[in-house]
C-alpha cells in the first residue's frame, strides 16, 4: 500500500511540492530539490510505521519544509542570507497547499525554468522534470542522453538559478510578452521533439507529445486571456488529432495528403477548434494561433483535394509577416503550389534559391521535387528528390521521401 | 543580490572619441548614472584603463608579472560596475540600458558574497 501511495505521490504530486517549496524558499529551487528528495525518503518510512496520511501532497510539503529550515539553520552561509526564514518556523504549509495557489506556483516555476539566461536544452529539461514531473531516467530517454549526464545538466541549471537569482514569478507586464513567448517555445520544442523525433530510431514518442500537451493546457488555463497561450493548445491539440495517422506500422511516415482521415481524433479535434475559436475571440493572432487556424482547416477538409487552399496560403503569409523563416516560406510555396498551380509555387521557392545557407536544407529539396512533379518537370523532380534524400537521417522520413519519389 | 557587470566593446565599434555621437553617448552614461544612484542600486563603478593591464600570479612561492589581461580576447573591457539589485532580471534590466550594450556585450555575474565589505 505504502509503495503504491509513494509511487502516485511522486508521479502526481512532487512537482506542485517542489513548486510551493521553491516559493517559500524564495525561489532557491537547488535546495528545495535536495530537500524534495529528503520528504519522499522521510515519507517510505512514516507512511510505513503511521500509514499514508489523508493529503500526502501537503504532508510532504511541511515535511519538505521542515527539513529546508533544518539546513538552513545549519547552514551559516545561508542562514546569513535568509534570516527571516528562520524566523518563519511555525508558518504552516497546509493551508498554502491549496489546489489555486499550487497552480500558481506552477505558473511560476514555469517561468523560473525558462528564463533566457538558461541554456536552452536545461529549460526542457527543467520544465520537464519540475513542471510536469518527469523523472530523470524519463527526461534522459527523451533526450537521448545518459541519466547521469541529464542529472548533471539539472543540476547546473538549478545552480544557476539559484546562484544568478533568477526570480520565481510570473514576469511583470513589461516583460510579459517576451517571456511568455520563451515558455511557449520550450512547450512547442517538447511536443515537436516527441512528433518528429530527430533522435534515435523511435519516430514518434507519443510520451512527450502528451506531456507538451498536458503543459499546453495547464498554460491555458493559467493563462486564458493569452491568445498565444490558446493558440499553442489549439495547434498541439489539432496537429496530435493526426497521431494515428502519421505512422506506417513499418514506422514510414504518412503525408496529409496520404493519411486515412477516419483514423483522426474527432475529440482532440472538437477541442482544439473550440480553444482556437476562444483565442480568436482575443483578437491578436500571433504565430501560435496562425499555425492552428492551419491546422484547423487541414482537420476540416474531408479529403486532401478538398482543402482550402487558398485560405492556407493567406495563413502562411500573415505567418511569414509575424515570423519569418524558410520553414514558413516553403509551406506557403506548397499551399500557392494548389491554390494557385505547381508554377506560381516554385516561383516562391526560387526567392528562396539566393540563400545559401538552404543548400542542404532538405524540406526545401523535397517541396521542389514535389512542385515540379506537378508541374510535369520529371527530370527536373528526380534531381531534387535526390538531393533531399541525400540530406534526410531519420529512417522514417528516408522511406517517406522514397515513397514520394517513386509516385 | 550584488552583481558585477563587465562592459566590453570590440575595437572599433561604437562612437570614436571627438564626435558629436561620442559626446551623446557620455550624456546618456551620466544621465543613467544618475538614475542608478537614485534608485540606490550603484555600489561602485569606473572605467578601466584597456592600455595598462597588468596580470600578477604568485604560484609556487614565486610573483610573476605580466602585461596585458591573463586571457587575450579581442573585445576590451572598458569599465564595470556592482549593483544591488533583487535579482537577475533587475540586474538585466540596467545591462540592457547601458549605451555599450547596443555594441559590445555586458557580462553579469552574481557575486558569491562570502565577503562583504
Amino acid at each position: 500500500v505504502t509503495t503504491a501511495a509513494l509511487e502516485r505521490a511522486y508521479r502526481d504530486e512532487r512537482a506542485l511540492v517542489l513548486s510551493t517549496i521553491t516559493r517559500r524558499l524564495g525561489g532557491d529551487i537547488a535546495l528545495a530539490e535536495d530537500v524534495v528528495q529528503d520528504a519522499f525518503v522521510a515519507a517510505a518510512v512514516e507512511w510505513d510505521r503511521r500509514g499514508v496520511p489523508d493529503r500526502p501532497g501537503a504532508w510532504l510539503t511541511t515535511t519538505a519544509w521542515r527539513k529546508a529550515l533544518d539546513r538552513i539553520r545549519r547552514d551559516r552561509v545561508a542562514a546569513a542570507h535568509a534570516p527571516d526564514l528562520v524566523q518563519d518556523v511555525s508558518y504552516d504549509l497546509e493551508d498554502d497547499f491549496e489546489r489555486s495557489s499550487v497552480e500558481d506556483d506552477q505558473l511560476r516555476m514555469q517561468f523560473m525554468c525558462c528564463h533566457p539566461a538558461l541554456p536552452a536544452e536545461a529549460r526542457m529539461a527543467l520544465t520537464l522534470r519540475s513542471v510536469a514531473g518527469l523523472t530523470v531516467p524519463e527526461i534522459a530517454r527523451a533526450f537521448l542522453a545518459s541519466e547521469r549526464a541529464m542529472e548533471q545538466r539539472l543540476v547546473r541549471a538549478r545552480r544557476k538559478i539559484t546562484g544568478a537569482a533568477i526570480p520565481f514569478r510570473v514576469p511583470p507586464d513589461e516583460l510579459l510578452t517576451e517571456r511568455l513567448g520563451g515558455v511557449l517555445r520550450v512547450v512547442y520544442l517538447a511536443y515537436t521533439e516527441g512528433h518528429v523525433a530527430t533522435r534515435g530510431e523511435q519516430p514518434v514518442r507519443g510520451d512527450l507529445c502528451d506531456e507538451a500537451i498536458r503543459l499546453a493546457r495547464l498554460l491555458a488555463r493559467l493563462m486564458p486571456d493569452e491568445a498565444e497561450t490558446l493558440g499553442l493548445l489549439a495547434l498541439l491539440l489539432l496537429t496530435d488529432a493526426r497521431r494515428a495517422a502519421r505512422l506506417r506500422p513499418d514506422g514510414s511516415f504518412v503525408g496529409l495528403d496520404e493519411q486515412d482521415r477516419t483514423l483522426w481524433d474527432a475529440a482532440r479535434i472538437a477541442e482544439g477548434t473550440r480553444v482556437l475559436e476562444r483565442a480568436f475571440a482575443l483578437r491578436r493572432p500571433g504565430p501560435y494561433v496562425i499555425q492552428a487556424a492551419i491546422a484547423a482547416l487541414h482537420a476540416q477538409a474531408p479529403a486532401w483535394e478538398a482543402t482550402d487552399w487558398p485560405q492556407i496560403a493567406a495563413l502562411y503569409a500573415e505567418l511569414e509577416r509575424h515570423d519569418p523563416s524558410p520553414v514558413v516560406t516553403i509551406n506557403r510555396a506548397v499551399a500557392v503550389g494548389f491554390a494557385d498551380g505547381a508554377d506560381a509555387g516554385l516561383a516562391i521557392l526560387d526567392a528562396l534559391e539566393s540563400d545559401a545557407r538552404l543548400d542542404r536544407y532538405q524540406p526545401l529539396h523535397a517541396a521542389r521535387a514535389e512542385l515540379r512533379r506537378r508541374a510535369g518537370d520529371e527530370p527536373g523532380a528526380e534531381a531534387a528528390y535526390a538531393e533531399a534524400l541525400a540530406l534526410t537521417s531519420n529512417p522514417a522520413e528516408r522511406a517517406a521521401l522514397e515513397r514520394r519519389r517513386r509516385g | 543580490m550584488q552583481y558585477l557587470i563587465m562592459l566590453h566593446f570590440p575595437p572599433g565599434k561604437g562612437p570614436q572619441e571627438g564626435t558629436p555621437e561620442y559626446d551623446a553617448e557620455m550624456e546618456r552614461w551620466g544621465r543613467l548614472n544618475d538614475e542608478m544612484r537614485k534608485a540606490g542600486v550603484m555600489v561602485a563603478a569606473s572605467g578601466l584603463d584597456p592600455d595598462a593591464v597588468t596580470t600578477v600570479r604568485n604560484h609556487a612561492g614565486e610573483v610573476a608579472v605580466t602585461d596585458g589581461p591573463y586571457a587575450e580576447t579581442k573585445e576590451i573591457l572598458f569599465s564595470f560596475y556592482v549593483i544591488d539589485v533583487p535579482d537577475l532580471d533587475a540586474a538585466i534590466e540596467w545591462a540592457a540600458k547601458m549605451p555599450s550594450a547596443e555594441y559590445g556585450s555586458n557580462e553579469v555575474r552574481p557575486t558569491v558574497g562570502y565577503e562583504q565589505a
